[in-house]
């Protein structure tokens, strides 16, 4: 039972993060408001089909099949007690004050808190490449949840580039469920790659799997590559053009092609809600600025991938700091956080090794040709990007406005990383100092119609 | 280049790997009738016989989704009576009526 002077406490997300921290309140006898999008709880990396789909936990999580069904058990038993009051299918979309402003498959709620922790996640960092704006060009997270939650590849003849675990993961995932991969393309090189190795030495095992995934994948992996351009026709992609590490021009015919530099953040929120952000250079993005236990500010906490990427491991670790911050901030006993402290140290190693060994594609984002699009949303080229910053100097929002590059319907969360580069480039600066898109409400774009009918 | 390395270039998107059992649902696309699964997407169910779900505003190509978690927002489409959904987050349910245009009058 919550006492009736308790805090409120709301966490946005229900993935490893917000899950373990709900967890962690609930055994400190409150009752915290979670929030999430998903049709059910569990996040990215275990997310769940809809009901009337069978396939069992092995075969859509691998070797992470007990940590998704001890996840998911443990979220479901809460909502079935009633020990959290959970809201599914529900997106916050801006937040100010102590005010939360969500829409809900009922329509639009408020939502008060006296604290907040924010476990969003994170998504596809993306770069542009020529022709990445037809249609059956996907993100790599959009070709493992079409898999995972559908069981539906979204193409006859696949091509899956970019780098980062998720490149190699995902390959092997379709290839066992019995798609057609026509090339896995790593534009991170074998030298990169042994550079970020003895931070990932931290998880030893892990590395041993990824190279057993990678020894699967056999020929159809290639390290080192240069894209050249996605070539469509009408309908979408004909085939990847594309260079090998020893500069050979390659054409691999295919109908889809699945694009992702590991993930970026998802710190809108975390921005709207008064976050302070530092450029972070090995995962080569801006993140928000917390102490060790995930606190932001007074009364805000963030966990997760949507704070430092160390994946779904690290999540629930995060997940549980955040709520031990919360807890001892409200005065109430708090459980001894020295080991999840160690292991974080451990993970974060680890993450930093492999953003190392998988790193963004910077030079190859510079020299992107003049008619590449950079803002898929719009359509906004690297050339027009270009001549707004000759035009209106290097920052990013004054080109957002002049170009409107992160201006579209996706709020800048796909191009500007890619955008920020280029301003760097040509301002001949450094892309930390090329300035950081401000967040603005709501956090997804939405129709007028549903956002003034009050839940 | 060999023509059998090139995929067929059939009408839809999709290719089923698991999970073909679930019961049929039928919904209009564009005044057509067409097929799809209980538990589908409404991008799935439309990616299954359409090789995109709208027109682009601002380029000439059509899309087709991108992320499928609800950030892109590529993949709002329209329903008969004029509303719109968002089709990689919204399930498909018998008897939907969806455009990959605006109906007219919309703006
Ligand atoms: C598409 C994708 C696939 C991935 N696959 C793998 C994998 O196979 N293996 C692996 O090790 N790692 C994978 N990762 C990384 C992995 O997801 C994370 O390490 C892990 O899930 C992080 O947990 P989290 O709790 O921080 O966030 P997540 O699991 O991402 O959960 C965040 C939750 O917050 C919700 N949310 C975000 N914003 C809002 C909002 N405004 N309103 C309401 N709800 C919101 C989201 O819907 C989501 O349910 C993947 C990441 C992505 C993006
Ligand atoms: S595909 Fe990105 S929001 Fe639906």
């Amino acid at each position: 039972m919550t006492p009736p002077d308790a805090e409120k406490v709301v966490i946005v997300g229900a993935g490893p993060a917000g899950i373990r921290a709900a967890e962690l309140l609930v055994k400190a006898g409150i009752k915290p408001v979670v929030i999430d999008e998903g049709l059910k709880g569990g996040g990215q990396i275990y997310r769940r089909p809809p009901q009337g789909f069978t396939r069992p936990p092995k075969q859509l999580y691998g070797s992470e099949a007990s940590k998704a069904v001890a996840l998911h058990t443990a979220f479901d038993r809460m909502v079935a007690a009633g020990e959290i009051d959970y809201h599914p299918q529900s997106s916050v979309l801006a937040t100010a004050g102590n005010l939360l402003q969500a829409l809900t498959p009922a329509g639009r709620k408020d939502f008060t808190y006296d604290r907040l922790i924010l476990a969003t996640g994170a998504m596809d960092r993306l770069a542009p490449i020529p022709g990445w704006q037809a249609p059956g060009v996907y993100s790599l997270g959009a070709t493992q949840i079409a898999l995972k939650a559908q069981g539906v590849a979204l193409g006859e003849k696949i091509v899956l580039a970019g780098s980062g675990p998720l490149l190699t993961l995902v390959a092997t995932q379709l290839l066992k469920a019995g798609a057609d991969i026509a090339a896995v393309l790593d534009t991170s090189s074998l030298r990169d790659q042994m550079a970020g190795l003895p931070g990932m030495l931290a998880r030893p095992g892990l590395v041993l799997r990824g190279l057993l995934m990678r020894a699967k994948l056999g020929r159809l992996y290639h390290a080192g590559v240069k894209l050249d351009r996605v070539e469509n026709d009408e309908r979408g992609p004909l085939a990847m053009h594309w260079r090998d590490a020893r500069a050979r021009a390659q054409r691999t015919a295919c109908d889809m092609v699945g694009l992702g530099w590991h993930l970026r953040a998802e710190t809108q929120l975390a921005g709207l809600a008064g976050c302070t952000f530092d450029y972070d250079q090995s995962w080569s993005q801006w993140l928000p600025r917390t102490d060790r236990m995930g606190r932001a500010a007074e009364r805000l906490y963030l966990a997760g991938d949507g704070l430092r990427i160390l994946g779904a491991d690290g999540a629930e670790v995060a997940g549980r700091l955040a709520a031990t911050a919360c807890l001892a901030d409200m005065g109430l006993p708090i459980p001894d956080a020295t080991r999840d402290l160690r292991r974080l140290d451990r993970l974060e190693r680890f993450a930093r090794g492999m953003a190392r060994a998988f790193p963004w594609p910077r030079d190859a984002v510079r020299a992107v040709p003049n008619e590449t699009v950079v803002c898929r949303c719009e359509g906004v080229t690297a050339g027009q990007l270009r001549e707004s910053v000759s035009f209106g100097g290097a920052e990013a929002n004054r080109v957002k406005s002049l170009a409107r590059v992160g201006m579209g319907r996706c709020q800048g969360r796909f191009c500007q990383i890619a955008g920020a580069e280029l301003i760097a480039d040509k301002a001949g600066i450094e892309v930390c100092d090329a300035g950081r898109l401000r967040e603005q409400a709501p956090v997804r774009p939405l129709p007028i119609s549903s956002w003034v009918r009050d839940a | 280049m060999t023509a059998d390395l090139q995929p067929s270039r059939q009408a839809g998107r999709i290719v089923r790997l698991a999970e073909k059992g679930r019961p049929q649902v039928r919904f209009r696309l564009d005044g057509v009738d067409c097929q799809a699964l209980s538990g589908d997407t409404v991008l799935t169910a439309v990616l299954v016989s359409a090789p995109a779900v709208r027109q682009s505003e601002f380029g000439p190509e059509k899309r087709a989704g991108f992320c499928l978690m609800g950030a892109c927002q590529d993949c709002w489409l329209w329903s008969e009576d004029g509303g719109r959904l968002r089709a990689c987050s919204t399930l498909i349910a018998d008897g939907m009526q969806l455009r990959t245009a605006p109906p007219e009058g919309w703006q």
